[in-house]
């Protein structure tokens, strides 16, 4: 096959699996996709298996906080593919109060303390994931703490109002 | 596809309630101990001296880096990732620079790129000869560690002269340096060229044939690829079980494509090999300064950043004397730039692995969401695992090659 490229990328999941998941962009360089919740573990595989593809290497699982989008939570996967040295970014929206995704473990044994970590700052559930524990964090702490209504510093503060700074 | 993995079981909690007729015990490891290299801990159930299973408890110097790195402006997040690894800073604060110029747009000089190899792979030796002579000491060889200490502080010197500090350097700037290279780092450096070689070398005869050295570690917690890929591993010990991937080579940053050098790669995967490839490692770092400060004679002098007024920090004597300058300071130091909103991932190669840094930009004062991929967090995980059957003494080894920096892992 061809030296891979992004739109060879896309053709290659659209011949798998239809309109079924969205183009964000490129930032970067970097191919953006968008996919749902339930479809993820399928399209991992396939990234990782397909002989045309194979993005074999999770190079990364994280979260991000929207909340004032109605999927408020996205949980990003970087993968790459070696032999070609090409990266993908994979995104899955998910709705509150308790977002759930299926996990990637039973893909990689690496996903295990990046969807933990992602769990414990964010309180994504990955669904079937052997050892859903926090990991940096204490135990006993009942908060999510990435999640955008945790400021960091105390909001009575006020030596650190905009006002001050003329803003 | 690839082989399925049978000798690795995933992590599973340890029972701490041991059956008395079961002669098994619960054995702390950590947190704190010389032998875990740092504030963490593994709580393992042992046979007499054989690891039965472990699960390995990690956060302890937990900081927050990414949720105060949303709330500050991109200047003071590079202090955040000098404490990540902080025993080659210089790397992380390239790494988070570079990512900023990424989301920027900026175009850097090759005579700054040059230097920040430089800077990078004098990082790179500090960090391979402490997790080496550290190796020695663990096996019961003291005196290596002694010898190559010695060179460690000497690097330190050096970044002394760049910047101005030694360990958590906060090297650099938004487009290059915050002032070029003297004579005496310059001249520092070539004299770490000359005096090191020796030194590595003597380190070398200390270990590689030693008898006792190659009993304790070869053959030692040895991981195929195929594990090693699974795990995501990345870094020196990624390329210890012979998968050739390096961040410098397949997605060169800082013109490393100019650069000649080999990526050294092992075969077994076990602790020795892991030595080998540092060592290895360490000769191609020297192979790259060299050369690098060749390059930097052939370009133009005093050209230490790029021309971007909008995000570099103007001298600090021009602010005390020009309006422009002092409006520019403060609109950095605050915050106060023109930029997209953008998502980028860059990755560099850390002393231990992939260092990457995932930025979503919402157009504000601080990072939306800044995700540091540290290396020692996705390597370490496999420690646990692959502890099971092992004797202690050859776990204490095996993560000591593991290469572990407490702050990395837990951020």
């Amino acid at each position: 096959m061809d030296k891979l490229n992004n739109q060879l990328i896309i053709e290659r999941m659209e011949s798998q699996f239809g309109s079924t998941f969205v183009v964000l962009g490129e930032p970067h360089g970097l191919l953006t996709i968008s996919v749902e919740a339930d479809q993820i573990i399928a399209f991992l595989q396939f990234l990782k298996e397909d002989e045309n593809l194979r993005f074999n290497y999770l190079t990364d699982i994280t979260g991000v906080h929207y909340p004032k989008e109605e999927k408020a939570f996205h949980i990003v996967y970087h993968v790459y593919n070696m032999l070609q040295n090409i990266r993908l970014r994979i995104k899955v929206a998910v709705a509150g109060p308790i977002p759930t995704v299926p996990t990637a473990t039973v893909l990689w044994h690496g996903a295990n303390w990046m969807e933990r970590e992602t769990y414990d700052f964010f309180g994504i559930i990955f669904e079937g994931h052997p050892d859903l524990r926090r990991i940096l964090n204490m135990d006993e702490l009942d908060v999510f703490p990435m999640r955008k209504e945790y400021p960091l510093e105390d909001p009575n503060r006020v030596d650190k109002k905009d006002f001050y700074f003329g803003r | 596809m690839s082989k399925p993995i049978t000798k690795i079981t995933p992590n599973a909690a340890v029972f701490f309630d041991n059956d008395p007729q079961d002669e098994l015990i619960t054995l702390n490891i950590g947190p704190t101990h010389p032998a875990t290299h740092g504030v963490f801990q593994n709580v393992v159930q042992i046979d007499g001296e054989r690891i039965v299973s472990g699960v390995s408890t990690i956060g302890y110097i937990h900081r927050a880096f990414e949720k105060i790195a949303e709330h500050r402006p991109f200047y003071q997040i590079t202090p955040l990732t000098d404490r990540l690894n902080y025993c080659s800073a210089p790397i992380n604060n390239m790494g988070w620079h570079m990512t900023v110029e990424k989301l920027l747009n900026i175009e850097i000089p090759k005579r700054v790129q040059y230097m920040r190899v430089i800077v990078m792979e004098l990082a790179r030796i500090a960090d391979h000869i402490i997790c080496n002579g550290i190796l020695g000491v663990d096996t019961g060889a003291f005196s290596g560690f002694l010898y190559v200490m010695q060179e460690r502080e000497f690097i330190y010197e050096i970044f002394e002269e760049i910047c101005g500090a030694r360990l958590t350097t906060n090297i650099g700037r938004i487009g290059g340096f915050e002032r070029d290279f003297n004579e005496i780092a310059f001249r520092k450096i070539d004299e770490f060229l000359e005096r090191f070689p020796p030194v590595l070398k003597e380190f070398e005869n200390l270990f590689v044939r030693n008898r006792i050295f190659i009993e304790r570690t070869s053959g030692v917690a040895a991981v195929t690829p195929e594990e090693a890929l699974s795990y995501s591993w990345s870094g020196p010990i990624l390329r210890a079980t012979g998968v050739d991937y390096d961040v410098r080579v397949v997605a060169p940053y800082c013109a490393y494509e100019e650069f000649d050098f080999d990526v050294p790669v092992g075969t077994t995967g076990d602790v020795y090999d892991r030595f080998m490839v540092r060592n290895e490692e360490m000769w191609q770092s020297l192979k790259i300064i060299k050369q690098a400060v060749e390059k930097i004679g052939k370009e133009p002098a005093g050209i230490f950043h790029a021309d971007v007024p909008a995000f570099y920090l103007p001298p600090k004597e021009q602010v005390y004397t020009n309006m422009e300058a002092l409006i520019y300071h403060f609109k950095i130091v605050m915050g106060e730039w023109e930029t997209p909103q953008s998502e980028v991932y860059h990755a560099v190669e850390g002393a231990n692995g992939e260092l990457g840094f995932y930025l979503i930009h919402d157009g504000g004062r601080s990072p939306y969401r800044l995700h540091f991929r540290r290396p020692s967090f996705i390597n370490y995980q496999m420690f646990a695992p692959m502890s099971s059957g092992m004797l202690i003494s050859d776990a204490i080894i095996n993560m000591s090659s593991l290469n572990v920096i407490a702050g990395e892992l837990d951020a």
